[in-house]
């Protein structure tokens, strides 16, 4: 915690960058990301267990962005998100100053984002134990089963207040669409239909690039476990592609690429 | 006024809930099912949770539902019929455990439903609601009630309120005609009772701000960069406003397929992006800080100057489920610190 309070003041100071992503602590020391803009504030920063939530999510955002050059403290999974970030150039290098953090706190820093990857590599970016059990469940089930099990978590639970949509830094678009009304391609209102009509559409619009951070499922008030729906997009295009997202600051997208040496045939020019 | 107090065992509560089933009620209350509290419907009060500060949405979904249809439209080759909402199917609900707070938020909505325009299908929903609510005799650290003009135990807004008194009983305050309605229809379930302090049962939550008599001083404040700097957290999403229960926003829209559909109202925040656009293109709240500022303004200045009431009722949900942690009771002491000492 004192490594980074150290490193963020001292960028601070001599302007490295104007303002530091990281986490603080509030009244009654519940976290919450925190934008320290002034030197003497780096103290406020702090790095414990509970500091869970990906921080990647506010580089994109305007009013963030207008506070100058930031320097994020970032976490494994927000580290494969910024890595996704630059694969589909929506940050560079020169845009933020990364501050990888390990687990237990101790502070890392990246030449640039092949060092990134390197550290990535390293790492263990499997998802936890109890996951891979629901997850295990998931894929034992038959289709129908599984259909059955969605529909009792998203129809009877979502209250389409698209708190997935905002916590995950993925969901970047600056018009969803959901919210293109002329014409209306999703049902808006929170009815069975419009829930698995939504959730669907945006387990595709992020399969390939999901770096399964789980921040949908914590942003979640029911407590919908809509990360595993993900995850299951992610294990997929694993073991079709055998691509992971937030591996590489270079990769292409799955689902919108074409590659002439692809392994299926249907899609080769006879 | 003076309220009628009776006493109501733990097993005639029991005999309660499932007398009202029986007799073609309703009844919600909070149940723990993954891992959250939420209202659902009950057959008996075993399948309640014991243990809740509130249930993780409020109440509201009662009177004024995520999805509500309004009308009915059928075209033929040379006519329009518009069906209107059969009142007949609205059911008569009974809510057990709503805390006081939650009571307090049906008096801003029915302001804001019944106020210039009489929301016919909101009125007819309210008059087939009964409040059975649970005083609060713990809270926890976003519960901020009595810094909004509420406390643990007020009967405002409730039909009945209950206090745990021990194991076995409760005490029973009758406080509107349909509560007392309740205790006419099953009298042999209420006893009567020697006079109680009910005080001692109550949570104690601290007052820690009192924002009366200040609307003027937050609405100066309208340019001010305070609501940049609270907001930067913010992710955009609708969950404060989706389980808060005096935020009444909704947006209307037609389920209509050429020969036969709906016009359907559901819930809206003003924290969405799309909230304010404008079909040109313009959109008066283009970031997030204009629309927290707009979220506190409508609670803390526009309710109380076009309603005389506060529109928020330190139930503390929104900071509970918020994944940003906009923890309201923290944000309204910064805003006051802020003005005070300018």
């Amino acid at each position: 915690m004192e490594s980074i309070r150290k490193k963020a003041k001292e960028l601070l100071e001599k302007n490295a960058v104007q303002v530091i992503i990281g986490y603080g602590e509030g009244l009654d020391k519940s976290v919450s990301a925190i934008f320290v803009r002034k030197p003497e504030n780096a103290e406020t920063l702090i790095f414990d267990d509970r500091c869970v939530h990906n921080l990647a999510v506010y580089l994109l955002k305007n009013e963030i962005k207008a506070l100058g050059k930031p320097c994020i403290i970032a976490h494994l999974a927000a580290l494969r998100t910024i890595l996704q970030l630059a694969s589909e150039h929506q940050i560079t290098e020169d845009d933020v100053l990364v501050l990888g953090v390990t687990h237990k706190g101790e502070l890392m820093e990246f030449a640039g984002f092949k060092d990134i990857e390197k550290y990535i590599a390293s790492a263990n970016i499997d998802i936890s134990e109890n996951e891979k059990e629901i997850i295990n469940k998931l894929e034992a089930m038959t289709r129908e089963e599984r259909w059955q099990f969605w529909v009792e978590h998203l129809s009877l639970k979502c209250i389409k207040c698209y708190a997935c949509r905002a916590a995950c830094p993925l969901c970047y678009c600056s018009r969803c669409q959901v919210e293109y009304n002329q014409p209306q391609w999703i049902t808006v209102e929170a009815t069975p239909v419009g829930i698995i009509e939504w959730h669907i559409t945006r387990a595709m619009h992020i399969a390939g690039r999901c770096v399964s951070c789980g921040e949908c499922y914590r942003a979640c008030p029911m407590n919908i476990p809509i990360n595993l729906l993900n995850y299951l997009t992610v294990l997929t295009i694993k073991e079709k592609f055998n691509v992971s997202a937030g591996t590489s600051a270079d990769l292409d997208s799955v689902m919108s690429s074409f590659k002439s040496d692809d392994k299926e045939n249907f899609i080769k020019q006879s | 006024m003076n309220i009628e107090k009776k006493i109501l065992k733990y097993s005639s509560l029991e005999e309660l809930v499932l007398k009202l089933n029986r007799d073609g009620k309703q009844v919600f209350a909070p149940v723990k099912k993954d891992n959250i509290v939420d209202f659902a419907p009950v057959s008996g009060l075993y399948e309640m949770a014991e243990d809740y500060i509130v249930t993780v949405q409020s109440a509201k979904f009662v009177v004024f539902p995520n999805v509500e249809t309004l009308f009915e439209i059928e075209t033929s080759k040379d006519k329009i019929t518009l069906k209107d909402k059969d009142f007949n199917s609205i059911p008569e609900i009974i809510l057990l455990g709503t805390r006081p707070c939650d009571a307090a938020g049906f008096n801003i909505l029915n302001a804001m439903f019944g106020g210039d325009y009489q929301d016919t299908i909101y009125s007819a929903r309210l008059d087939k609601t009964t409040l059975v609510s649970i005083s609060c005799n713990k809270s926890d650290a976003k519960c901020f009630c009595t810094s909004v003009n509420g406390n643990p135990g007020a009967t405002a807004g409730s039909d009945i309120l209950l206090t745990r008194i021990d194991n076995n009983d409760f005490l029973a305050e009758i406080v509107t005609e349909k509560g007392k309605a309740i205790v006419s229809k099953y009298p042999e379930l209420f006893e009567t009772v020697p006079e109680i302090n009910k005080d001692k049962y109550m949570a104690d939550v601290p007052v820690e701000f009192n924002l009366n008599g200040i609307s003027e001083k937050i609405y100066s404040r309208f340019d001010s960069d305070i609501w940049l700097e609270q907001s930067l957290r913010c992710i955009g999403c609708g969950t404060c406003a989706f389980i808060c229960p005096t935020c009444g926003c909704f947006d209307i829209q037609d389920a209509y397929d050429g020969y036969s559909g709906q016009r359907k109202r559901s819930w809206d925040s003003c924290g969405f992006s799309l909230f304010t656009l404008h079909a040109s293109g313009h959109n008066p709240r283009n970031v997030q800080s204009q629309r927290w500022r707009q979220r506190i303004m409508h609670k803390f200045v526009y309710l109380p100057e076009q309603q005389n009431l506060l529109g928020c009722v330190g139930c503390g949900r929104c900071s509970r489920s918020c994944s940003a942690n906009m923890n309201l009771k923290e944000l309204l002491i910064h805003l006051k610190n802020v003005i005070e000492n300018e």
